[in-house]
């Protein structure tokens, strides 16, 4: 499934990555961080919001990287190039990630940055919408959130363009070690 | 037609940029949308999809006070409404008790529909379109021309200029850096907003979710920053149970836009936390305008099964060269006539009506199975009971329902037309008329109809019968595709009889809405054909096929006269087309072609009611390979030639065009010849080659099959 994921995911213009551990996601994260030039300047900021993956890694762990914040507000995420979020499951026939989003720092870090890079566990890709209705209930999400590859629009003569409203870049980084959703 | 409506699809066919751009969308959207339901089972996922909206279409009230309970119990308010007005009044309520300055919205069709960017522009509210289509039609001052693609009517010069004046900067045409433009001028709005506005996608009612779709992930942005949420649903929207997401979920981005999934899907199920941690106030208006008029409707209730992804438009033949624009100011296409019908009202279908050739592309591809064609049908039957026939048409008809002297005029115009006849056409008429043979020759009227030429075929007298119903076209115009028939058909053994008391099928008067004259002809034609007994009533052209097998009980009962019903049953049953019939007649071993002929390329032309109304597609293709010819497809095999019936004459002008892109395709295959089995395509196709010069031999395969029997 993962190998359709994957494909799925590339051919609406996503970039695929699979690691590990949270180490290596970690690391992962950081060097790209540091390749886009993150930094402590407006527009270059990177935001990082809560979740599982930084439950586990624990937030200090990561203390003093340039220009990287962890409280989400509006005001820095419209001026961060790099967003990070996790996501909670993937569904293998469209390449698509889904999570509740109902807290709203994980929609600004997913929707008003450059970039998305999202973590998602490894043993939670499913194989189609029908398998992940089973497992999503509007009764405790309230803001069920779907993201296939890029922002995009075909808006002027059709030409397909990426990144219009949201991100340009979606990275999607599978973590093994995150496993999946607790049985 | 009045003038203004004639005017406004001249300057629209007129348009290269728009026919262009429209043309190149609708080929490469064939193609995509295939790709993107590979896998899947369309017929049955749009199954669900019909019988779930239905469903919820039958309970309406319920259904949404389900929903009211349900979104209200998680925090949502709920305002349900049939009023515009009201809609419009209450979202201003709300902005004014929040002292609302500055509005973003997301697309929504609903809010075009009650023209709400204008009640609030006039309170003094700034407005901000972020969709990309919406916003540039917006600047532009314009309205939107497609419902999934706002601004697909626009070049990017254009836009560019658009842009330029926006921003104050000569801005060039390099698309990628006009989206950019877009993304830096609207992130500020999304920021300083203080309302958000959507529509809504699906509403569910046992959940009181609504569900946005989008790609630019401008919903998630007007449903996020805003402090306040206004989402603007029709109640065609709702949906009883959560699960039916997943399949309008699977359908609606392959046939809007051939896409597997959009880039965002957002299921809202009451309100949220904003980030400065109060609580979002999420307000649902539940729109009727009509639509529960429409559910009690039985012929309009279907129209609630939309989804909204503008499939009917991308496959339509008419409005891939006039576009949107044409059909006025919110909804177009099809679907467009339909709902401006109701929410709008009647008369402002009268002119876009007329647009619908009735060739039933749209009615393959809708994800919600609705019949349009047939709705558009209907209004017209309601516009000719509203307001009568026009004057001329109403002439036209009362000599239609007269067989005598109908056929003494085809038969006077076979004289009256010889100044202009040159060989087997009619190439120029003069003064009003001469649009007709734009593009296009007329068949002369046939010195001898079918129904003379009849009586002199000796035929061997056979237990098995068949009678023939010729229709007018190939009763005299055509009489050899009649003669084709009777070989074919004495060939196998079976005896043709033609009564002669046959008249029109009433298909002229059935597709300009009027019903009275159209029944007439079909009562004066089921008692001709069933008065001899006969295995089957075979025709050789589909419309008349079909108006035998489907249309006669139909128009017998929309107007009430229910005491035929039982004979057109009959007449049906025994109705077959004449591919279907002699391809029976070849499989069970009765009849059978010359052996070893190699005659070379032909191409197939399927014709609208024998493809999609029979579902007649494989058999004359099958027929002709058996008698030796090697079938080469054309582009589009199965699009409309234009001809339409009467749609030629009414429309000439949009006709022609769609004639001529036929022309090309059948050109294209290099085959020197092309057969169809309707003998209103051969007049179109026919007629067109006639004046396009190239020699290409157009025939009925009748006519082709009976050449190549076995002696």
């Amino acid at each position: 499934m993962y190998e359709q994921f994957k494909a799925r995911a590339v051919a609406v213009g996503a970039e695929v990555h699979r690691v590990d551990t949270y180490r290596d996601a970690v690391e992962f994260v950081l060097s790209f961080l540091k390749q886009e030039s993150v930094a402590e300047t407006s527009g270059s900021y990177a935001v990082w919001a809560k979740g599982p993956f930084l439950e586990a890694v624990g937030q200090e762990s990561l203390a003093g990287v340039p220009g990287l914040g962890f409280e989400v507000t509006r005001e820095r995420a419209a001026q961060a190039k790099v967003g990070i979020s996790d996501m909670s499951f993937a569904v293998a026939d469209t390449g698509s990630l889904v999570q509740d989003q109902a807290a709203p720092d994980q929609r600004l870090a997913s929707a008003l940055t450059s970039i998305h890079i999202a973590l998602v566990p490894s043993d939670n890709i499913v194989p189609d919408k029908a398998a992940l209705f089973s497992r999503i209930n509007p009764g405790n999400s309230r803001y069920i959130a779907f993201i296939t590859g890029p922002s995009r629009t075909a808006d002027i003569e059709r030409v397909l363009t990426i990144g219009v409203h949201g991100p340009e870049r979606l990275i999607i980084l599978f973590v093994d070690e995150l496993g999946g959703e607790k049985k | 037609m009045k003038q203004e409506f004639k005017a406004s699809i001249k300057r629209a066919l007129n348009d290269a940029n728009l026919t262009g751009a429209l043309g190149k969308f609708s080929e490469a959207y064939k193609v995509n949308r295939t790709k993107a339901y590979e896998g899947i089972d369309f017929e049955e996922l749009r199954g669900r999809i019909a019988e779930a909206k239905s469903s919820a279409a039958c309970h309406l009230d319920e259904v949404a006070e389900t929903f009211r309970t349900n979104a209200e119990a998680l925090g949502a308010k709920v305002f349900r409404t049939r009023d515009p007005e009201e809609v419009k009044q209450y979202i201003l309520k709300v902005a004014r008790e929040n002292g609302v300055k500055n509005v973003v919205k997301s697309k929504s069709m609903a809010t075009e529909e009650i023209h709400l960017n204008k009640a609030l522009v006039e309170q003094g509210i700034s407005v901000a379109e972020t969709d990309l289509g919406e916003w540039i039609i917006q600047l532009a001052g314009q309205t939107p021309s497609h419902m999934v693609m706002p601004a697909i009517h626009m070049t990017k010069e254009e836009v560019a200029d658009i842009f330029s004046k926006e921003v104050n900067e000569r801005l060039d045409t390099d698309i990628p850096r006009l989206v950019k433009v877009a993304r830096n001028e609207l992130r500020p709005k999304f920021l300083e907003a203080d309302m958000g506005i959507s529509g809504g996608n699906i509403a569910v009612a046992e959940t009181g979710s609504i569900v946005l779709v989008t790609n630019e992930g401008n919903a998630r942005l007007v449903t996020t920053l805003p402090r306040i949420h206004v989402a603007l649903i029709g109640v065609e929207k709702l949906v009883e149970k959560f699960e039916t997401v997943v399949p309008i979920l699977d359908a609606l981005p392959r046939s809007a836009t051939a896409q597997l999934l959009t880039s965002y899907v957002s299921i809202i199920s009451g309100p949220t936390q904003n980030d400065d941690g109060s609580t979002k106030e999420l307000h649902i208006i539940l729109m009727d305008n009509q639509r529960t008029e429409m559910a009690k409707d039985p012929k309009f209730k279907q129209a609630l099964q939309c989804i909204r992804c503008g499939s009917c438009l991308n496959v339509c033949p008419i409005f891939r060269l006039v576009g949107g624009h044409v059909f006025g100011k919110v909804y177009t296409g099809g679907i467009g006539t339909i709902l401006t019908a109701w929410f709008d009202e009647l008369k402002k279908s009268e002119e876009i009506q007329g647009l619908c050739i009735q060739c039933g592309n749209c009615t393959q591809v809708c994800p919600g199975k609705l019949d349009i064609p047939e709705m558009i049908m209907e209004i017209r039957r309601r516009l000719v009971l509203e307001k009568g026939q026009p004057l001329v048409q109403k002439a036209i008809f009362s000599v239609v329902n007269n067989r005598k002297l109908f056929h003494g005029m085809l038969r006077a115009a076979s004289v009256a037309g010889k100044p202009f006849t040159s060989g087997k056409f009619i190439r120029h008429l003069p003064l009003f008329l001469s649009e007709l043979t734009d593009g296009r020759s007329l068949p002369a009227i046939a010195e001898k109809p079918f129904r003379d030429i009849y009586a002199e075929i000796e035929q061997p007298k056979g237990k098995e019968k068949a009678v023939f119903y010729a229709g007018c076209l190939i009763d005299f115009a055509y009489p050899e595709t009649g003669v084709a028939l009777v070989k074919l058909l004495n060939k196998a053994g079976i005896e043709v009889i033609f009564p002669e008391e046959q008249t029109c099928c009433g298909a002229p008067a059935l597709y300009s809405g009027a019903y009275e004259v159209a029944a007439q002809n079909a009562a004066d034609n089921i008692e001709a054909l069933l008065q001899q007994d006969a295995n089957y009533v075979v025709s050789a052209c589909p419309t008349c096929t079909v108006a035998l097998a489907h249309d006669f009980a139909k128009t017998l009962e929309a107007v009430g006269r229910n005491e035929w019903l039982d004979k057109a049953k009959k007449l049906s049953e025994k109705t077959v087309d004449l591919a279907t019939l002699v391809k029976r007649l070849v499989d069970e071993g009765r009849l059978s072609f010359q052996e070893g002929a190699e005659l070379g390329k032909i191409t197939y032309h399927d014709s609208c009611h024998l493809k999609r109304t029979l579902k007649v597609s494989e058999e004359p293709r099958e027929l002709l390979q058996q008698a030796g010819y090697q079938v080469e497809e054309m582009f589009e095999c199965d699009m409309c030639c234009g001809m339409g019936g009467s749609y030629s004459m009414k429309l000439p002008e949009i006709s022609a065009p769609i004639l001529q892109r036929k022309l090309k395709n059948i050109k294209d295959t290099g085959a020197p010849l092309v057969a169809m089995d309707c003998p209103g395509c051969v007049l179109q196709i026919s007629g067109g080659f006639d004046q396009d010069g190239e020699p290409v031999r157009v025939k009925h395969t009748a006519e082709l099959l009976a050449e190549r029997l076995k002696d």
